[in-house]
């Protein structure tokens, strides 16, 4: 990516057309060079989980070794490494991501499927969330600058980035579920709100907090700045200030920070999903690590790094339109 | 090396950090808590791993000698709460020195080198910031969980980025001063310059970044423990005890409230006195 200037706001703006075009491009070519990236880290995972001593069949002792000799032959563990490798590659390209060696039965596309709806419903709701209150507070904080608001505002931030979410959730259900009897502790039932809030919650803190502080930081820079300072020399409307001027050039370190986000969440998710016992996708990577579910923990793994790719790539793209400077460029 | 200027520098940042009484605060809290973490167990006379079937699960009291209560195993709380602060003070330490040692020197080599070697050793550490870091390190630690010492350098492995990039920023700014070119001159080798001129002249965002390095450092230990992948039975560490205080937290909630207020206090106050270091410091983000 680099930066060069605009030729007159006017033509940029005429352009937004013509600007599809090399959008497109770019996306692709980004596409394209995900796919190598994605290789390396399925490999990487491939053999750091099958460094690991043991395997899949080996916590069902009652089993004669015959047996488990043959289970292995039908899952083609008998087979050298690089043989089993090659295989899951082929399979992979085919979008077959294996049967489960634990959950006998599913494979590995239908346990995440199962699971998927619920991590994505708290994992959304979480990080919409926290971009539309952290903005919000940051930008109030700003506006606000060394008020008591403000103080207020970043002592909350700094209790959501510092205390781990494993140690809030508990907490939160000690207070509003056993004590107060307000929300349930854990559980899970389709389509009810009351037992998604206080995991909506403990995942929300970290993100909104960072987010909050990142929004102040650097509205307090843009309110600084010369066209700011124009725009209240002529007399508008701060409200108008803040939306139509202020907001853009602020998000810009907001959205870099999206990408880490999404992964705070997802690791967010692991430990939510285990206090509350959900049925999400969360607890897959450690139970099928535990138990060497190969396929399982690959197949976690590489939906993941789809993620933060992906991210990336939507990161890149709103820098490009935050700031019309960002061309596209691979 | 220059004293003069750095003197006023570390002046006016005490004076400044000292106008913070929430910084303050927090250095006196982080303080106590490690004064406590290493002399408390002392002072009862439970050992962190003895089983008291006479109090099974009793609530704090000082009643008797288990002044924050016991678990299922009747094991003292109190004991062992500090007992894991210690063990997760000494982890977040531990690897927060790894992570600033590859991050210091990764930083001020790339920094000090520029051009092409830098623009490669930037593009390296992108490569690796878009991966899922945390992802591999819960693999690693369920696969090699029982080896602890190769859990804290994987800790340690993965926090160094930042420093690294900040590190870098800052190396930038200063390589075309002039009293670098005299050290260049004066026939100094590369890694004497970068340890004796480099490295003490961006000291400031350093330390900054140290500081905010150990409460991550401590978070990722107990977040891993929390998991079961950390410390092992019947060593304790905050994040297994906040793990097993979350199953048992209807009957016998101090088993909860107890180390996790420690982990909190300890994570809160270490965030809030390295913002004022970095105010007082005046260190920008990036």
């Amino acid at each position: 990516m680099s930066t060069s200037l605009p030729l007159h706001p006017s033509l940029s703006r005429i352009g937004s057309v013509d600007r599809l075009v090399p959008m497109i491009r770019y996306l692709l070519k980004r596409l394209g060079a995900a796919i190598p990236t994605l290789f390396i880290i399925v490999t990487l995972a491939f053999f750091l989980i099958r460094a690991a001593p043991g395997g899949p069949f080996d916590q069902e002792q009652s089993l004669p070794p015959e047996i488990v000799a043959n289970l292995q032959a039908a899952y083609g563990l008998d087979q050298p490494i690089w043989v089993q490798y090659g295989r899951y590659i082929i399979a992979l390209v085919h979008g077959d991501f294996g049967p489960s060696f634990k959950y006998k039965d599913f494979s590995v596309t239908e346990l995440i499927a199962q699971g998927l709806p619920v991590t994505f419903t708290i994992g959304t709701i979480a990080i919409v969330l926290a971009l539309g209150l952290g903005v919000l507070i940051g930008t109030f904080a700003a506006l606000r600058h060394n008020t008591l608001a403000d103080y207020a505002s970043m002592s909350v931030a700094v209790v959501g980035i510092a205390i781990p979410t494993f140690v809030v959730l508990p907490f939160l259900g000690l207070v509003f579920g056993i004590y107060l009897h307000w929300l349930p502790v854990a559980g899970w039932e389709s389509g009810s709100i009351k037992h998604l809030i206080l995991p909506v919650v403990a995942l929300t803190l970290p993100p909104l907090g960072i987010i909050t502080r990142l929004t102040r930081g650097s509205m307090l820079e843009v309110l600084r700045s010369h066209f700011i300072r124009t725009a209240l020399a002529k007399g508008l409307p701060l409200r108008t200030i803040i939306l139509r001027h202020a907001l853009r050039p602020t998000l810009m370190p907001v959205a870099g920070y999206l990408a880490p986000a999404v992964a705070s969440i997802l690791t967010g998710s692991l430990v939510v999903e285990t206090i509350a016992g959900l049925p999400g996708i969360g607890r897959y990577l450690v139970q099928g690590a535990l138990n060497r579910d190969y396929t399982l923990v690959l197949g976690m793994v590489i939906l993941y790094s789809t993620l933060l790719i992906i991210m990336g790539l939507v990161v890149d793209l709103l820098y490009a339109w935050l700031d019309p400077r960002v061309r596209l460029q691979t | 090396m220059i004293e003069v200027p750095m003197g006023g520098l570390w002046r006016d940042a005490g004076r400044r950090l000292g106008s913070n009484p929430a910084a303050g605060f927090a250095l006196w809290a982080i303080l106590s808590v490690v004064v406590l973490a290493l002399i408390g167990p002392w002072f009862n006379p439970n050992a962190f791993d003895a089983l008291d079937w006479a109090h099974v699960a009793v609530p704090p009291s000082f009643q008797h000698s288990h002044w924050f209560g016991t678990d299922r195993l009747g094991r003292d709380l109190f004991v062992r709460t500090l007992q894991g602060t210690r063990a997760s003070l000494l982890i977040g330490l531990f690897a927060s020195a790894i992570s600033l040692l590859i991050g210091i020197s990764y930083g001020a080599i790339a920094g000090y080198l520029g051009g092409r070697t830098d623009s490669l050793m930037m593009r390296f550490i992108e490569l690796l910031s878009g991966l899922p870091l945390v992802f591999f390190v819960i693999l690693v630690g369920v696969i090699f969980g029982r080896n602890e010492y190769l859990l804290y350098i994987v800790i340690g492995a993965v926090g160094w980025l930042t420093m690294a990039r900040i590190v870098r920023g800052q190396t930038l700014s200063i390589r075309r001063r002039e009293f670098i070119e005299a050290a260049v001159a004066s026939g100094a080798s590369i890694g004497r310059i970068i340890l004796k001129h480099v490295i003490p002249n961006v000291i400031g965002p350093i330390i900054v970044y140290a500081t905010l390095t150990i409460p991550q450092t401590i978070l990722f230990e107990s977040f891993l423990s929390f998991l079961g992948l950390g410390i092992q039975e019947p060593q304790a560490s905050l994040g297994t005890l906040i793990a097993d205080g979350a199953g048992e937290m209807e009957a016998a909630p101090w088993m909860l409230v107890v180390p996790g207020m420690f982990l909190a206090t300890l994570l809160l106050c270490l965030n809030i006195f390295g913002d004022g270091l970095r105010d007082a410091l005046d260190v920008k983000e990036r």
